[in-house]
């Protein structure tokens, strides 16, 4: 394993922001994948799976379990800035990194650091980026697929690979064209983004557990001799198959009864909303479909019409 | 009359309520023309020229034919709290329009200014600068709006019309959505963030009272201001910063520099050294100018409008 510096930027009254990686494997090999942790300050799980990746990794190539054509490029964080003083975006004008992409070198601050990062992953064959989701919430860790052009659907089967048990296609909105994934994809790279359960918070139980699908996926492609345990029979569904549990008509405490996972009945209580005030149940929130939940809101106050559950149907 | 947009419960004995002073002009019957601002909760000039429409309209009924709806604060949290975007809310707000009534809350909020707005004969999307830059009032148009925008744009009072290139990106802007469903939307750049310029604000009030007269909907009186320049993305330099400091102006906004003419300094103030002298790459108006004097590499110092005697 070689520590390598993909970008640096002089920032005033602080030291330089590097943007570093781990690199196995030689810089010219044919075949390469890089897995991109954190492109936000709040991505801790992303990046703490990310930095146990590095050392899985450095144990496989001691005992010469790397494939011998092949470059793997770990980067833990593409944002350390912000993530040093707590910040999601980046500090000074509260843009996202990952709304810039494939960047611009002579263009603005965070546009160039996109630029330093893509120039550096842009060519590799896979591309696995651990992200977070614009709602804040917990997920069951899946991978998705945005759809952006011919590629996708290859990529959408190789994806069974990571043996997480939902992989989710996504129509791109017009936003997501300056994210990684996408820009991946415009440049013929298998893109995927892995969701973890948490983002601001460490679990080392489901970051191994992601681990594992990462080296799954890696072993399948021929990047490395791994028998990561588990592994699940991926069902594949479109974004647009998720059912939405929305509180309609109250804002106030938000009172959950289910996780993220587990099977929920139609009609069951999925959580209640009570006043902010005194107390008194609002609203409840029922399951519409028996199916899973895939997506929770976790936060203990809730908005009206904001989006408390998806679920996955058990029947399409 | 002030009408209620949207209303959604906060967590805590509060709503969000975006509101709208609706104007209807006793001179008869005429168009309807929607003036949006606070989008972005940083960009404080509209909220001046909301007032200032605001008065001068309620003060002479008579003249006005039709409605006047102003919308003073679609980002009301934002602008309460002195943040750009929506708190708890991830993306820019001006990236979720057309919206979704049945999406999350800012979505289903944007959604819902879209559907009041749409049918309008004519909306004015007015922003500032954000806290870093300072702008000379201008009207921006996408290139795929132009034939029908660029003859309106002038009345707004404006000093010069930029029609830029599309991007899928700025699909998602209200300007876009709203003009993609057939009402017309002029977005309107003036100033900085967080500061309101009185000054570039009764230029606007005006124009919108000239728009409103071009459309029959307005009898009074209003300024007019001379033709203003129309320009595209090729006669626009950007000036970026290549080093960290702190970026001290030399040339003054709103002036046509030479080529070669400093338009500022980087200094380091832990050294004592300039780092880097900003000159103009080519004749032309310097239409904006960085106001926030912290900058790191990519920062944007100045854009300038080439061709301008």
């Amino acid at each position: 394993m070689r520590k390598t510096t993909l970008f640096t930027l002089d920032t005033p009254y602080r030291e330089p922001l590097s943007i570093c990686a781990a690199e196995f494997g030689a810089p010219d090999a044919p075949r390469s994948i890089a897995v991109v942790g954190s492109t936000r300050g709040n991505e801790i799980q992303q990046t703490f799976i990310c930095a146990q990746l590095i050392e899985r990794l450095s144990a496989a190539e001691e005992r010469g379990l790397l494939a011998q054509d092949a470059r793997i490029l770990v980067i833990p964080s593409a944002n350390p800035f912000s993530m040093n003083i707590g910040e999601r975006f980046w500090p000074v004008d509260h843009t996202d990194i990952n709304r810039m992409f494939p960047g611009y070198d002579a263009g603005e601050t965070t546009q160039r650091i996109a630029a330093g990062l893509f120039e550096a992953v842009k060519d590799c064959d896979f591309g696995i980026s651990l992200g977070s989701y614009y709602l804040p919430g917990d997920f069951l860790t899946h991978v998705r697929v945005t759809h952006a052009n011919a590629i996708s659907d290859e990529s959408l089967q190789l994806a069974d690979a990571f043996g997480f048990p939902y992989v989710v296609s996504r129509t791109p909105s017009s936003f997501d064209t300056t994210t990684l994934n996408y820009n991946w994809q415009v440049w013929n790279t298998h893109a995927f983004t892995v969701l973890a359960k948490e983002t601001d918070t460490i679990n080392q139980r489901t970051a191994t557990y992601v681990q594992n699908g990462i080296l799954r996926f890696m072993n399948a492609m021929g990047f490395v001799q791994s028998r990561s345990m588990g592994g699940s029979l991926a069902v594949h569904i479109d974004e647009s198959d998720l059912v939405d549990v929305r509180s309609e008509s109250a804002g106030g405490f938000f009172l959950r009864n289910v996780e993220s996972g587990e099977r929920v009945v139609e009609g069951q209580t999925l959580a209640v909303v009570a006043d902010g005030f005194d107390g008194h149940v609002r609203e409840t929130l029922r399951a519409p479909v028996t199916g899973y939940v895939f997506f929770s809101h976790t936060a203990p106050l809730i908005n009206q019409y904001t989006i408390a559950f998806k679920l996955v149907p058990e029947v399409a | 009359m002030i009408e209620t947009v949207f209303s959604a419960e906060l967590p805590v004995g509060e709503h969000l309520l975006i509101q709208k002073n609706r104007i209807v002009g006793t001179g008869g019957p005429g168009p309807r023309i929607a003036i949006v601002t606070g989008v972005h909760g940083d960009e404080l000039e509209g909220q001046y020229v909301a007032f200032e429409l605001a008065r001068r309209l309620k003060s002479a009924l008579h003249l006005l034919s039709g409605t006047v709806d102003i919308y003073p604060a679609v980002n009301p949290l934002g602008i309460n709290s002195i943040q750009r975007g929506m708190p708890l809310f991830d993306l820019d707000l001006n990236r979720t329009f057309p919206g979704n009534g049945n999406g999350p809350m800012a979505e289903t909020m944007t959604a819902a200014v879209m559907d009041d707005i749409r049918g309008a004969d004519v909306c004015v999307d007015i922003h500032a600068s954000n806290i870093f830059l300072r702008e000379m009032p201008q009207v921006r148009i996408n290139e795929l709006s132009a034939d029908q925008l660029v003859p309106l744009a002038p009345l707004l009072n404006v000093d010069f019309v930029w029609v830029h290139a599309s991007a899928t990106v700025l699909e998602s802007t209200l300007a876009y959505s709203l003009n993609s469903a057939g009402t017309p939307t002029l977005v309107v750049e003036a100033g900085v963030g967080m500061r309101i310029t009185e000054e570039y604000g009764r230029r606007l009030t005006d124009g919108i009272l000239r728009l409103a007269a071009h459309l029959g909907a307005w009898k009074g009186d209003f300024y007019s201001a001379p033709e203003p320049i129309v320009s595209h993305d090729g006669e626009v330099s950007y000036l970026n910063a290549e080093h960290a400091g702190i970026f001290l102006p030399r040339a003054k906004h709103a002036t046509v520099l030479h080529e070669g003419e400093v338009v500022g300094i980087i200094a380091d103030p832990l050294s004592g050294d300039v780092v880097e002298e900003v000159r103009s790459p080519r004749a032309g108006l310097l239409f904006t100018l960085r106001a926030y004097p912290i900058v790191y590499p990519g920062s944007l110092l100045a854009r300038i409008l080439g061709d301008i005697q």
